[in-house]
């Protein structure tokens, strides 16, 4: 199916299968859409901090973290991962759908003394995931220093001779890496992934099962769960805001909407009746309508059928009832604690 | 490769009907299940409900999308395969089989003249994007 301009597989083998195959052995996806945006300089990360709401001065080289990145209102233009590669090396990496216009947020307001560069036509990135991860990797001859690194460490080495950024990072809840190499090598390093993979039962993954995984997982989908008319505090990301610091774009924004509160809140339900809710169906309260559903499917992990949403915060506890509905019929459902799946 | 039984009578939204005497057989089609892959519910309406032809009668949704289900033929539905309800699964593993869906009373027995034989149905699959 086409996506932001990339020809990618939903489904391989299936979707189930390929889900089952990343929770129980592993699963490797070909992600060559994200944006990859590279900073450099002395102080990179301070640069990099005035345009992000975590706090990339905090990391060492070698670390990488989640943020978000807003307008000057507070609310969301995109959620990264920032890895820093090295003292005065940062990595961005923003979603396929918004790298345009990530690009020209930080080309434009990036500060002097530090170099920035769209690697994205030219850096492929695969993500190993599931809980035989590292012992495919260690099986394809990857250095220990892969193998044993943590979460949300990254390392440049070597994997089946292949220079390339290895992360102890993933979007599925599984442990697992993701690879970012040179295009030119995408296929090698694919196809030894592949066969060092297949005695553990791992399965090549599509966008399908890469869906109800990060939906299992509570893992927020841009466009669908966060987009610019969401701010972080609402969406359950406040976590990745960090206002006592250097400042930036959308600090004073974010301030005042969490000193007043929010209104609404993004919640995990599942379905009590029979129905799947998927993007943009009606959530009702008492007969009325109160919020839209953001994700929606089948958890084939869970046996149950899941959503997030966003409803006012009266109606956001644990335990609340709510109706969703589905081609005019209305369904119950309640609000559940997410993640729906943890490992 | 999806395989369509040669005694089956097919429509071009992709269900199958199979007469069998007084009742109509009506299912979705190798086509059809390939397309939508692993299915997750069947919502079909009770039996005794009156269709007319090419009436939307349920939906059945696949852990990615939904998809509306056709009458192939006018009538009463008679029988319901409730199986699916807690089994949606048997589709996948067998559409002309277990994967059945309802069965009709036909009020014109015609209109079944109008609905394509595997041969036809083929030649339409090929007329079809991917």
């Amino acid at each position: 199916m086409p996506f932001a301009g990339w020809r990618m597989p939903v489904q391989y083998k299936g979707i189930k299968a390929e889900h089952e195959a990343v929770r129980t052995r592993a699963g490797l996806f070909d992600v060559s859409h994200m944006g990859e945006l590279l900073i450099e300089g002395p102080h990179a990360d301070l640069a990099v901090n005035t345009l992000v709401t975590n706090d990339v001065s905090a990391l060492e080289a070698g670390q990488a973290q989640y943020t978000v990145c807003c307008n000057d209102d507070g609310y969301i233009l995109d959620d990264l991962i920032v890895y820093r590669l090295e003292e005065a090396k940062v990595l961005v990496v923003c979603n396929a759908s918004n790298r345009d216009k990530i690009a020209q947020h930080f080309a434009a307001r990036l500060p002097n003394g530090v170099s920035f560069l769209d690697v994205s036509d030219r850096w492929a990135l695969m993500a190993l995931q599931g809980p035989s991860a590292a012992a495919i990797m260690r099986d394809v001859g990857a250095p220990s220093a892969v193998t044993e690194l943590a979460p949300f460490r990254v390392c440049r080495a070597e994997v089946a001779g292949v220079e390339a950024w290895v992360a102890r990072t993933g979007y599925t809840g599984e442990d697992g890496f993701e690879l970012f190499c040179a295009n030119d090598d995408a296929v090698t390093l694919w196809r030894a992934l592949l066969s060092a993979g297949r005695p553990h039962g791992l399965e090549p993954v599509g966008l399908g099962a890469r869906d109800t995984l990060r939906l299992e997982a509570r893992l927020a989908l841009y466009g669908n769960d966060i987009d610019e008319t969401t701010n972080p505090y609402e969406a359950g990301l406040g976590w990745v805001v960090k206002l006592d610091r250097n400042d930036f774009v959308g600090r004073a924004a974010l301030r005042a909407i969490k000193e007043a509160g929010v209104d609404r809140r993004l919640i995990g339900f599942e379905m009590t009746g029979r129905g799947i809710a998927r993007h943009g169906y009606p959530i009702l309260a008492d007969g009325k309508r109160v919020g839209t559903v953001t994700s929606g499917s089948p958890g084939p992990t869970v046996g149950k059928n899941i959503g997030l949403g966003y409803v006012p915060t009266a109606l956001s506890r644990i335990g609340t009832t709510l109706g969703i509905e589905i081609r005019g019929k209305v369904v119950d459902a309640v609000v559940v604690r997410t993640p729906f799946y943890k490992r | 490769m999806a395989t369509f039984p040669r005694d089956l009578q097919y429509t071009r939204e992709h269900e199958w009907a199979r007469v069998e005497g007084d009742v109509i057989r009506v299912g979705i089609t190798a086509y059809a299940v390939e397309q939508l892959g692993d299915i997750t519910l069947v919502d079909m309406p009770a039996p005794g409900e009156d269709l007319q032809a090419h009436e939307r009668f349920g939906d059945i949704e696949s852990v990615k999308a939904v998809s509306e289900l056709f009458a192939p033929v006018s009538g009463e539905i008679v029988d319901v395969n409730a199986a699916l309800e807690s089994s949606p699964e048997l589709v996948n593993e067998g559409p002309y089989e277990d994967g059945w869906l309802i069965t009709i009373r036909p009020s014109d027995q015609g209109e079944l003249a109008g609905l394509m034989d595997a041969a036809k149905y083929e030649e339409y699959l090929g007329t079809l994007d991917g």
